[in-house]
């Protein structure tokens, strides 16, 4: 299995600023064209979302793509899956490519729920024989029998969802591009699909797999690919490349920095005493210390600071607000102290922001912090909830009161 | 695969006998398809062998748009035929009764409602076929298939309501005791045309639609416009010998000359006009796949 599966060469995708965020009209051509004699037209001002990107990949190798927001990895995904088509170089692959950038493509509220198993699995590449043949698999694997002819909008969120994901991991190519779709959906589904993943990464078939979720590349992949600003800034065993990627994320270079449009840019974070962003609720003293390193270009009077805790489903655990907060230039630490974190082992993300009086500015590396404990509470795997109370329980004997009789 | 899947902790212990090894080994056997992707080059790069292998796709947007568009309609196909119908009461009473338009000896509601069958069903593939691209661009940056197949799906979709409405046709024809001549033989060949010209028309506006959003609300004003230049409430006769050229290069005049025609056997059987309107055809279909093909590498980038 030493056969290359997909070849990149010099790969390079450029975007026209602005391109996407306005709708053309007509009006705006025919005025351009009008005024084109009197004036002259800007120049187009482009990004190059991919810049000479060169990889190969074996066949059944399973690859994370890692990297910020805006680095360019759904770009190299989108293009490999032939959505968009690059602007320089070429790539070449062996095999039949399935593409899964998002849960529930193609599907329609009005339609049944069998009809879209039917529709999705078509649009994600499936024939009709293939569909008719697992359909009852799938329907299994989501767990929506009951619904299965009822139209989806009356099916739940966490219902669609699994159907969606279940349509999806009955797909067969040869080459899987998958893109943040285990960033959706409860605890529970997430290990669902997690696991789905795992066993699909053993069968041979060569994947590229897009995730924020460092400890998903850790566990599904043996290579990865750290992509910054367009292109390949490291390549190696996943392990190793995710430590340097999360190192790095901790603290954000000064000559970034400068180059950060607003006036004021989040450039580290960490949990204090464990230097990482990991939170051992073994080793927890009595209190728990965030810090936020910030740096301001200027000066910012009555800013507004908003924190939040997130849960791995994006539900808001907790969250405030700080107005008429002074920051002067310079670089600075925003420290949260919490008298206890009642939340149980798992992945949780911080959100932080600060209005300038115009805008807001946010962390644009999502913090993650993984909370851990050895000492686990006693509830199944997939009925444990976020939180982590101080609770007792105690069984006590009571009088028997008849029914219909007020207490004393 | 069991429902102990269902529980969490479960999930990692799945047993090899799942999908993912049972397709391992298929592909092991079959041959690998090969794809090299680059920047688009050339103006003609749409592939119909490709377009073939995605027909089953085709067949199932075909199948959705028809699902869709009937769900949740108290009167369902119904509207397929109302709608031809009192178009045509409408014309009869006043292009025909009050202001007595040649119908060449035809009763004027076959005369208009033969008209109207072609019409209808091409201002609705039309519209379809236009909204297509806009309606479907959450699919179309998330997956790969021939952009084609959208277009291609809303012109074959309408074919529905128009059979609906051509049933309604037959009934007229037995009420006014017209008996289908030979000519009917050639029908198909004027749907087919009218098909292409939806198809043709479809690829122009689908894409040009993506880029610029008021193409949606141009699109009513030209379907009106086009109706008025076509022979749908008068017949194609009433324009002077010398501009008939002109006036066939509006491939409509072909579609709707050889309905009346092939269904009803009355009139001149079209012969220049109809050559010059399959010519218009060909031509708008075929610079259509070219822009078409052109924006379709860009529209991704811009919905």
């Amino acid at each position: 299995m030493n056969n290359s599966a997909i070849h990149v060469e010099k790969l390079a995708k450029r975007y026209k600023i602005g391109e996407r965020q306005r709708y053309l009209a007509l009006r705006d051509l025919l005025t351009n064209i009008l005024k084109a004699p009197l004036r002259r037209r800007p120049p187009a001002e482009f990004l190059w979302a991919l810049k000479d990107v060169s990889l190969s990949v074996r066949e059944g190798e399973v690859t994370g793509l890692i990297g910020r927001n805006g680095a360019g990895k759904t770009t190299l995904l989108k293009i490999l899956a032939r959505i968009t088509r690059p602007t320089e170089g070429f790539a070449e692959v062996h095999g039949r490519v399935g593409s899964l950038l998002e849960v529930g493509t193609g599907f329609h509220p009005e339609l049944t729920g069998r009809e879209n198993v039917f529709l999705s699995g078509a649009i994600l590449g499936m024939k009709k024989p293939e569909i008719v043949g697992k359909f009852d698999e799938i329907v299994d694997f989501a767990g929506v029998e009951t619904f299965i002819d009822t139209p989806l909008k009356h099916f739940s969120t966490g219902m669609q969802m699994r159907l969606a994901f279940a349509v999806a991991a009955h797909l067969e190519p040869e080459i899987l591009l998958v893109d943040e779709v285990l960033a959706v959906g409860d605890f529970d589904f997430q290990r669902k699909c997690l696991g789905k993943m795992e066993q699909v990464s053993q069968s041979g078939r060569t994947i590229i797999f897009v995730s924020h979720q460092m400890n998903h590349v850790r566990r599904l992949c043996e290579r990865a690919l750290w992509i910054d600003g367009g292109k390949v800034r490291r390549d190696g065993p996943a392990r190793e490349i995710v430590n340097e990627y999360e190192a790095s994320c901790l603290n954000v270079k000064a000559d970034d920095l400068e180059h950060s449009p607003g006036p004021i840019a989040f450039t580290r974070w960490m949990v204090e005493n464990s230097q990482s962003n990991q939170l051992d609720l073994d080793r927890c003293p009595d209190r728990i210390v965030l810090r936020f390193g910030a740096y301001a270009k200027k000066e910012i009077r009555k800013g507004i600071l908003f924190i939040a805790l997130r849960s791995g489903d994006n539900t808001i655990l907790w969250s405030n607000l700080y107005h008429d907060v002074q920051i002067n230039p310079g670089h600075m630490d925003f420290v949260h102290t919490f008298g206890s974190l009642p939340v149980n082992p798992g992945i949780y993300f911080w959100e932080i922001r600060i209005f300038d009086g115009h805008e807001w500015f946010e962390y644009v590396q999502v913090p993650e912090m993984s909370v851990i404990s050895n000492t686990d509470s006693n509830v199944y795997e997939h009925l444990k909830g976020s939180l982590r109370l101080d609770a007792s329980f105690d069984l006590q004997a009571s009088a028997v009161v008849e029914l219909g009789k007020t207490c004393p | 695969m069991t429902k102990s899947v269902e529980n969490g902790p479960e999930v990692i212990r799945m047993s090899d006998s799942s999908v993912g090894v049972i397709a391992d080994s298929r592909y092991l056997n079959s041959e690998r398809p090969f794809l090299r992707i680059a920047p688009p080059r050339g103006w003609m790069d749409l592939s119909l062998v490709e377009t073939w292998r995605y027909s089953s796709l085709l067949y199932f947007f075909v199948w959705r748009d028809i699902k869709i568009r009937y769900k949740q309609t108290a009167i369902g196909v119904l509207w397929a035929v109302l709608q031809p119908f009192l178009t045509m009461l409408v014309f009869t009473l006043f292009f025909g009764k009050l202001a007595h338009v040649p119908s060449g000896g035809l009763p004027y509601p076959i005369f208009y409602y033969s008209a109207l069958l072609p019409w209808m069903y091409f201002s609705g593939a039309l519209q379809g076929a236009t909204n297509t691209i806009v309606e479907n661009q959450r699919v179309i940056t998330k997956v790969y298939f021939p952009r084609v197949l959208l277009p291609f799906a809303a012109t074959i979709s309408g074919l529905v309501d128009f059979a609906a409405s051509l049933m309604l046709f037959l009934v007229m024809m037995v009420f006014y005791g017209i008996r289908p001549s030979p000519a009917i033989l050639l029908f198909p060949v004027f749907l087919l045309l009218a098909m292409l010209t939806a198809l043709g028309v479809g690829l122009w506006l689908s894409a040009l639609n993506a880029v610029y959003r008021d193409v949606r609300y141009v699109l009513p004003f030209l379907v009106q416009f086009w109706m008025f230049v076509s022979p749908v409430a008068y017949p194609s006769s009433l324009v002077p010998a010398k501009w008939q050229w002109v006036y066939a290069l509006n491939p409509m005049t072909g579609v709707i000359d050889g309905f009346r025609w092939s269904l009803t056997g009355s009139g001149p059987a079209p012969g220049a006009m109809l050559m010059v309107s399959t010519a218009a055809v060909l031509v708008i279909l075929f610079g259509g796949i070219v822009f078409f093909q052109k924006m379709e590498t860009t529209i991704v980038d811009v919905v």
